[in-house]
């Protein structure tokens, strides 16, 4: 009786120990080589071993693997390591500008930040607790609030339209709702300038500031919220439409409910977007320095603004002040960021 | 005998009627609704309406002259009076110097962006790729004042270095000479900055098309025996072409009205500079930010016609871009 003999269950996509001495053998190869590179030739700096390293390691890559699995297997192994690579040099940026801004922001963090405006302060001067954000703060709430309550309800008319109604007018709109997106920011600047503050009101105030920010909102409220009432299932629509509902109050009742944390979605990163726009700012709100309550009168300061003059006065303690604005402005995108991330809960494809 | 009276039958209800005419408040429903969903159409014409109406006397009396001329000469007089006469406003050196940059920006960022969404869609395990994913979005919501002060301060330094190796190193190439070691503040620089801005909005849409790959060609590949990057190389690249294609272009328009990043790393010259790697560049938007200050009535008409060009460029790359990337998918059956 021969014995029958069960196969353990394998897993052939797993690297066998010895591929990995091989992966780990061959970086070491190439990191010793690239210093040795680095040392003997005229290459130098952290570019010299960064791109010594990242060439000799392709090269040996591919000639291993060439060596033994053929010449198709060697070229797949040679992009996997460049496609690798990529994400590296994509993400790094990022690392780069997160520290950046906290090792030069954070400097200049105080607790008066919060309570004190730069009415009687000096972006040049030494002392950088004095002056504070308080009216760059209030200012850019209200100014981000404003576009706010001008641009939610257009944008999310426009998706209902894309995706309720379907007109005919439908595919023509997407069309213009992604062509306003790339509308550059100065030029929404310009226009109202033209169109309200030449015309009309001949003096600056941050209502026209959100006037501008509301033409560069309206596309990203209107794309989200596009995508979000497409995700409702069409059976909740005609659920409601059967219960004798009109198309409004299906509309009311069902589809917005439903979608409401992804409209909610839509709105943080409406904001998101504006929060640090500074080209239309700088043309139409005259950024003024003391805490201003009033949106349609005199000039008012906001985030942007005041990093905007901080950097434009180009001494070393303006300078520390913009990068604190600049930290106080990431964290507030950052905080955007995640919470329309959180409800959102946006699966990655 | 007795009769039996029979009451009369109550009278039936009068039967529904069925109709699928919309009833009086669906019907203010849509006139609301595509009131504002035409928003949209309206924005966009009155842009161009009010531009074209400050900026009309500019473009009327400079004519051609406006986009082939580089001179910007707002003649004042004693008393600060414009005189239109003897102002000249030109901006092909800023058109020029615009698309140099966006070009730069174009050309390192779509190599970037598609390897990187190749290295999310088919190499990254899943864990990786939620962090990657979100990383990548998130640089697409840093304000562009925050890349202004980055380019300028941490990575113009770095930024010149590579300039200075390309000039050594492939300074027999026309547009990296130089007659003059000035490296701070080039087109280059600019680029750079702006392809970083871009990664992100080419990664995404790169990511998308790749994304949608047909899973049964893929398999297909891989049983006849092919490797990943012949997976790749053979579907998922001819099937994405054009959506890359129209990725890039979007990425071009974003970069092309980009206004603060590039004010902050770039030496605006009212001329023509083709040496890409020379502290001396042009661009529309931040030209319009930095003479706005100081500007004549006059110079501000001039500025609105050079928003006017400027609007129209991006409205038609971006236009373009999206029919392309709309249309994408349907090549490589």
């Amino acid at each position: 009786m021969s014995t029958i003999s069960i196969p353990k269950p394998q897993k052939p996509w797993k690297a066998t120990p010895r591929q990995r001495v091989e992966t780990g053998g061959i970086l070491l190869v190439s990191l010793l080589l690239a210093i040795l590179l680095v040392a003997v030739s005229p290459l130098k700096g952290k570019l010299g071993y960064v791109g010594a390293f990242v060439v000799i390691y392709l090269i040996i890559d591919y000639a291993v693997v060439r060596f033994n699995h053929g010449k198709s297997a060697g070229v797949d192994a040679f992009f996997r390591g460049l496609v690798t690579m990529a994400i590296g040099v994509a993400v790094l940026p990022i690392i780069s500008i997160i520290t950046a801004v906290v090792v030069r922001g954070y400097k200049g963090l105080h607790l008066s930040l919060f309570t004190t405006d730069m009415q009687n302060a000096a972006f040049t001067d030494e002392n950088l607790s004095a002056g504070g954000l308080k009216h760059a703060i209030i200012g850019s709430i209200l100014i981000v609030a404003t576009a706010l309550v001008i641009s939610l309800p257009i944008g999310i008319l426009t998706a209902i339209y894309m995706t309720e109604i379907r007109g005919r007018f439908t595919r023509p709109i997407k069309f213009l709702v992604q062509s306003m997106s790339g509308v550059p920011s100065i030029v929404a600047g310009l226009f109202i300038l033209a169109a309200v503050v030449y015309p009309l009101t001949k003096f600056y105030s941050s209502f026209e500031g959100s006037l501008a920010l509301a033409i560069l909102m309206i596309p990203t409220i209107a794309r989200t919220a596009e995508e979000v009432l497409l995700l409702i299932p069409q059976d909740l629509r005609e659920s409601g439409v059967a219960l004798g509902g009109t198309q409004w109050r299906t509309v009311q009742q069902i589809v917005l409910p439903a979608a409401r944390s992804g409209l909610v979605t839509a709105l943080i990163l409406g904001v998101a977007r504006v929060a640090g726009e500074t080209a239309p700012v700088v043309l139409l709100t005259g950024g003024g320095d003391g805490t201003q309550w009033n949106i349609f009168k005199g000039p008012m300061g906001t985030l942007p603004t005041y990093i905007w003059k901080a950097f434009g006065s180009g001494t070393e303690a303006s300078i520390s002040r913009a990068w604190t604005g600049i930290l106080v402005l990431l964290v507030i995108v950052l905080v955007l960021f995640g919470l329309a991330r959180f409800l959102g809960g946006r699966k990655v494809k | 005998m007795s009769s039996v009276q029979v009451s009369e039958r109550p009278a039936l209800p009068e039967k529904r009627q069925l109709t699928t005419k919309p009833r009086f408040s669906d019907k203010v429903f849509r006139g609301v609704v595509t009131g504002g969903g035409l928003s949209s159409l309206l924005i966009l014409g009155m842009i161009f309406i009010f531009l074209l109406y400050q900026g009309f006397s500019i473009l009327h009396s400079q004519g051609l002259h406006f986009i082939t001329t580089s001179d910007w000469n707002a003649a004042v007089d004693d008393n600060n009076v414009p005189i239109p006469s003897q102002s000249h406003f030109g901006i092909a050196a800023m058109l020029i110097g615009t698309l140099v940059c966006a070009t730069i920006a174009v050309a390192i960022a779509v190599p970037i962006s598609v390897f990187t969404a190749l290295f999310l869609t088919f190499y990254a395990p899943s864990s990786v790729k939620k962090i990657m994913v979100t990383l990548v979005d998130l640089m697409a919501a840093f304000p562009s004042i925050l890349y202004g002060l980055w380019g300028f301060f941490v990575l113009m330094p770095s930024a010149v270095y590579w300039a200075k190796l390309l000039n050594k190193f492939f300074g027999w190439i026309p547009f990296f000479s130089m007659q003059a070691p000035v490296f701070d503040r080039s087109p280059f620089v600019a680029g750079v900055v702006l392809s970083i801005m871009i990664i992100p909005i080419v990664t995404s849409i790169a990511r998308e098309i790749f994304g949608q790959t047909p899973l049964d060609r893929i398999q297909a590949a891989y049983a006849l025996g092919s490797t990943r990057w012949g997976m790749i190389r053979a579907v998922a690249f001819p099937y994405a072409r054009s959506g890359i294609v129209g990725g890039a272009m979007l990425g071009l328009g974003r970069a092309m009205g980009e206004t603060v990043a590039v004010y902050t790393v770039l030496n605006i010259v009212y001329q023509i500079n083709w040496h890409v790697l020379l502290g001396a560049g042009g661009n529309v938007a931040s030209m319009i930010l930095m003479k706005f200050g100081e500007a004549t009535p006059l110079e501000i008409k001039a500025l609105m016609a050079a928003g006017l060009i400027l609007f129209l460029v991006t409205l038609i790359v971006n236009s373009l871009a999206d029919v392309i990337v709309s249309k994408s998918g349907k090549s490589g059956r």
